[in-house]
Parts: C-alpha cells; sequence; structure tokens
C-alpha cells in the first residue's frame, strides 16, 4: 500500500528520480556546452574545491553576507525601538519606512556601485539596504505587541525607562525579533547575491559571468550549487532559531 | 487625535523638506560631484520631461509584459500544482517540505543558468520572475486549501454537495483569502526580481534603461527614471493592496 510508506522516503525517491532523469537526458541528448549531468557536477565541486580563487570567492561571498546581515539586526534593532518605542513617533515615521520597503532597490544598485565602488563595500552596503527594514518592521511590531498593562504597571511600580526597556519590552520582542531575523536572512542574500552578480572583481559573481561566457557549464552548476547549499544553511540556522525562541513565554 | 495627526504630518513633511533642502544645498555650490549626486533641479526638469514627452513607455511597456506574463505564469502553475497537491494528505506530507525545502534557496543564484539557456532578452526575466512567483503562490494555495474548516466540508458534504460543488463552492472561498496573500507577495517579488535581473543583463526594460544612463554618467536623467520607478512600484502595491480588500470583501 503506498500510503504505509514514509514521506520522507517518497520524497528522497523523487528527488532521486529527477536526479536520474536530469543525469540521463544530459548524457544522451544535452548539448555538453550547456548542460551537465549531476555525476560531472559534483566531480566539478570537488574541482573547484581545489581552485584556491574559486574557494576565496565563495569565502568573500560569504564575509559579506555575514557582514551585511550583522549591520542590518544592529541596525535594525537600533531604529526600530526608535520608531516604535513611542506611539506618537511611530504614528509619525512608520508609514516613511513602509514607503522606503515600497522601493525595487534594485533600480537603485547603479548608485551603490558609484558610492561605495565595485568591491566588497557596495555588496554589503546593498545587502544591508535590503536587510535593515525587515528588522525595523519586526521591531516595531514586537514593540507594539507589548500589552501596554505591562508596562504601565511596571512603571507604577517605580521601574526606570531603562528598566522598562530592558526587563518588560526586550522579552516581549524576542519571538517577532527572530522572525526579522529570518526575514533579513532572506533578504541579505537575495541583495548580496544580485549585487555580486551585477558586477564583481573577485566575488562569485566574477566567475559566474565566467562560466557562463567560456561555457563551462559543469563548473557553472557546481558554483550555484555550493551557493544554493550555503544560502540553504544559513536559512535554515535563522529558522531553527526562530522555532526555537518564538514560543519561549508559552 | 487631530492635533497628534497634524504634528505628526508635518514631521513627515519636515522630514522630506529638510531632505530636499540637503539635497539641494550640497549640490547647488558643488560640494558634491553632480556625477554622483545630480541637483534637484535637474532631477525635476528631467523627470518632466521624462513623463511630458512619454519616454518611459518603451521601457514601462517591456516590464509590465515580463512582469505580467511572469505573474500568470507563475499564478496557473503554482494554483494548480497547488490543488493537485492538496487533494491528499499523504501528497502534503511529501511535497510541501520539498517545495519549502526550493523555496529557501535564492533563486537569484538561478539567473546565470537563465542566461545561459534563454538568452539576455525578456524570456530570461519572465523564467526568473516566474520561478521566484511560484513559491509562494504554491505553497499558500497548498496552505489555504488544506486548513479549511472540516466543519464547511462535513456540512457541504452531508448536504449532498458534489466533489465539483465543493470544490467551488466551500473549498476555493475558504481558501482564498490565504491563496491571495501569496498571489500578491508573488507579484511583488516576480516585479523585484525582474527590475533586478533587468539590472544584471538585458537590453531593454527599465531596469536596464537605469543602469545604462548610469554607465553612461547621465546621472540627472538616472533619478528621473529612478523616482519614476518607485512611483510605479508604490501604485503596483496600492492596487495590489486594494485588490487585496475588494477581493477579501467579494467572499465574506
Amino acid at each position: 500500500m503506498m500510503t504505509s510508506l514514509s514521506p520522507r522516503l517518497v520524497r528522497l525517491g523523487i528527488i532521486l528520480a529527477l536526479l536520474m532523469t536530469w543525469e540521463v537526458y544530459a548524457r544522451e541528448f544535452g548539448d555538453p556546452l550547456f548542460i551537465s549531468p549531476p555525476s560531472q557536477v559534483l566531480a566539478a565541486v570537488i574541482h573547484l574545491a581545489h581552485n584556491w580563487e574559486v574557494v576565496a570567492a565563495v569565502g568573500l561571498t560569504c564575509w559579506e553576507v555575514i557582514i551585511a546581515f550583522t549591520l542590518s539586526v544592529l541596525a535594525g534593532l537600533v531604529l526600530g525601538l526608535i520608531v516604535g518605542v513611542s506611539r506618537f513617533v511611530r504614528g509619525a515615521t512608520y508609514p516613511m519606512v513602509l514607503l522606503l520597503y515600497a522601493v525595487p532597490l534594485a533600480t537603485i544598485l547603479p548608485l551603490f556601485v558609484v558610492v561605495f565602488g565595485i568591491g566588497p563595500a557596495s555588496k554589503i552596503a546593498f545587502g544591508i539596504a535590503h536587510g535593515v527594514l525587515p528588522v525595523i518592521m519586526t521591531v516595531v511590531a514586537g514593540v507594539q505587541n507589548v500589552e501596554p498593562v505591562l508596562i504601565t504597571s511596571a512603571r507604577s511600580m517605580g521601574a526606570s525607562p531603562r528598566q522598562v526597556l530592558t526587563s518588560v519590552i526586550f522579552p516581549h520582542m524576542i519571538p517577532s525579533f527572530f522572525t526579522g531575523l529570518r526575514l533579513a536572512m532572506t533578504a541579505v542574500l537575495f541583495g548580496v547575491l544580485l549585487a555580486e552578480l551585477y558586477v564583481s572583481q573577485a566575488g562569485v559573481g566574477h566567475f559566474t559571468t565566467e562560466f557562463t561566457q567560456t561555457f563551462q557549464p559543469q563548473n557553472l552548476f557546481a558554483l550555484v550549487a555550493v551557493l544554493a547549499a550555503i544560502a540553504v544553511a544559513l536559512n535554515e540556522l535563522c529558522r531553527g532559531a526562530e522555532s526555537r525562541f518564538a514560543r519561549w513565554h508559552t | 487625535m487631530t492635533l497628534r495627526w497634524v504634528a505628526q504630518r508635518l514631521i513627515q513633511l519636515g522630514f522630506v523638506v529638510l531632505l530636499a533642502a540637503a539635497w539641494h544645498a550640497t549640490t547647488s555650490r558643488g560640494t558634491v560631484s553632480p556625477l554622483l549626486l545630480p541637483p534637484l533641479g535637474a532631477v525635476y526638469h528631467e523627470f518632466l520631461g521624462l513623463v511630458a514627452a512619454g519616454k518611459f513607455w518603451p521601457d514601462l511597456a517591456v516590464s509590465l509584459y515580463e512582469l505580467l506574463t511572469a505573474f500568470f505564469i507563475a499564478a496557473g502553475a503554482g494554483t494548480i500544482i497547488g490543488y493537485l497537491v492538496s487533494r491528499s494528505v499523504y501528497a502534503i506530507k511529501v511535497f510541501d517540505p520539498l517545495l519549502a525545502g526550493v523555496y529557501a534557496i535564492p533563486a537569484i543564484l538561478l539567473f546565470p543558468l537563465y542566461v545561459l539557456y534563454l538568452g539576455i532578452g525578456p524570456a530570461s526575466k519572465i523564467a526568473m520572475g516566474a520561478t521566484i512567483a511560484f513559491f509562494p503562490i504554491v505553497l499558500n494555495t497548498i496552505a489555504g486549501l488544506h486548513y479549511v474548516d472540516r466543519v464547511y466540508v462535513k456540512a457541504a458534504r452531508s448536504m449532498g454537495a458534489s466533489p465539483r460543488q465543493m470544490y467551488w463552492s466551500v473549498m476555493f472561498p475558504a481558501a482564498f483569502p490565504v491563496m491571495l496573500t501569496g498571489l500578491r507577495i508573488g507579484l511583488i517579488l516576480a516585479f523585484l526580481s525582474i527590475l533586478g535581473t533587468e539590472t544584471i543583463a538585458s537590453f531593454s526594460g527599465l531596469g536596464h534603461r537605469i543602469v545604462e544612463l548610469g554607465e553612461n554618467m547621465d546621472t540627472a536623467t538616472m533619478f528621473a527614471y529612478i523616482i519614476f520607478v518607485v512611483l510605479i512600484s508604490i501604485l503596483l502595491n496600492l492596487a495590489v493592496s486594494l485588490a487585496n480588500r475588494l477581493g477579501r470583501r467579494g467572499l465574506a
């Protein structure tokens, strides 16, 4: 009976079947200038792991993501608290945050390159531009969700504004803050990778262009696969943190 | 309320005025190179010329054509596949984590492959937009249809609803708000990715025009186009949230 099989097993079977189809198709019918079977891609991953320049490029891109992510989170937290902590300030500034969020940042990518150059700085800045707004928005949402009665009672018991912030508002913000981390990671990855693909000297964008233009599909597939794996790992890390901290106070 | 409201709008207005004043002050005396930040007046002049002469039409038409094609492909495929998967709990258990796992991959990474296969014309942008929009649509379709209140289903069945009536009159209307969320996210993501990929490798479209102007150091016109695209995307966002509200109300 089909339903007695574990879904996990079936899923694995589907993935294997897709890989097999790809392998057979690429070997029998594919143009080797455009498509490589998975077995060759795997070989190319190992081959690229010995290519010092490619390893350095992947490392550089990882650094860009990590720095952009950290700075997004720090800046987003501070700005989010400033925007969200008073109802009056929120009413004045939050619509502007939402308006900024609607700006398609891709269109101002050339400006980032003009200002920050074609090195890692423009990728980091572009990553931050993508990552900071989701953090601001979730921090504001988190502050908003703190029940006013908790703040009033803390205040009536003589808590200083700083104590209210650290003992009431921060702990209640944690679940939405981790949601913000996850959204920021997705956004930073998009920003950094888009900027890399746009123009790059030593990062992965340089090699994706080179592999495309010199028709080395096995290397292109391999690089994309490695980056995808790293991106999924980073996303999963944030998602794991989110689901771990999301229900701490229930 | 009114005093607060006025004060808040004044702060917003003040912020915009301050920004414009700083822009004007730094550019009018040549403190900042006009290649980096063109004078506000020049940008305004270019923007008026751009809109009055309708110079934006060819690029806007290309970008909108790419967006709509990508969105319809993603909406069609996402809704149909989501519906097929949601028909059995077992299929949901098999495919939902698979689709969510693929969704975690930044799809923009596939763009070099799409360029390799489809070239730098609109086809690679449509494929990119459709890929990015597909996942939120299919996942929300599955989620929406899966979490329809069982009471509705039982009630409809006990009153003798045919399978077709069940889907058209019970399941889809009940799942619609969740599906609408997926469609909205998909449309916005497709728009962003199409503009982004036009920036990377393209010979037409708004994203391409902006990059080209930037590379030609025609910064004033580039800023005018950026403002134009920002206005278009604000309009798009407004239209989407309006459609969202109407869609919800229509079924309530």
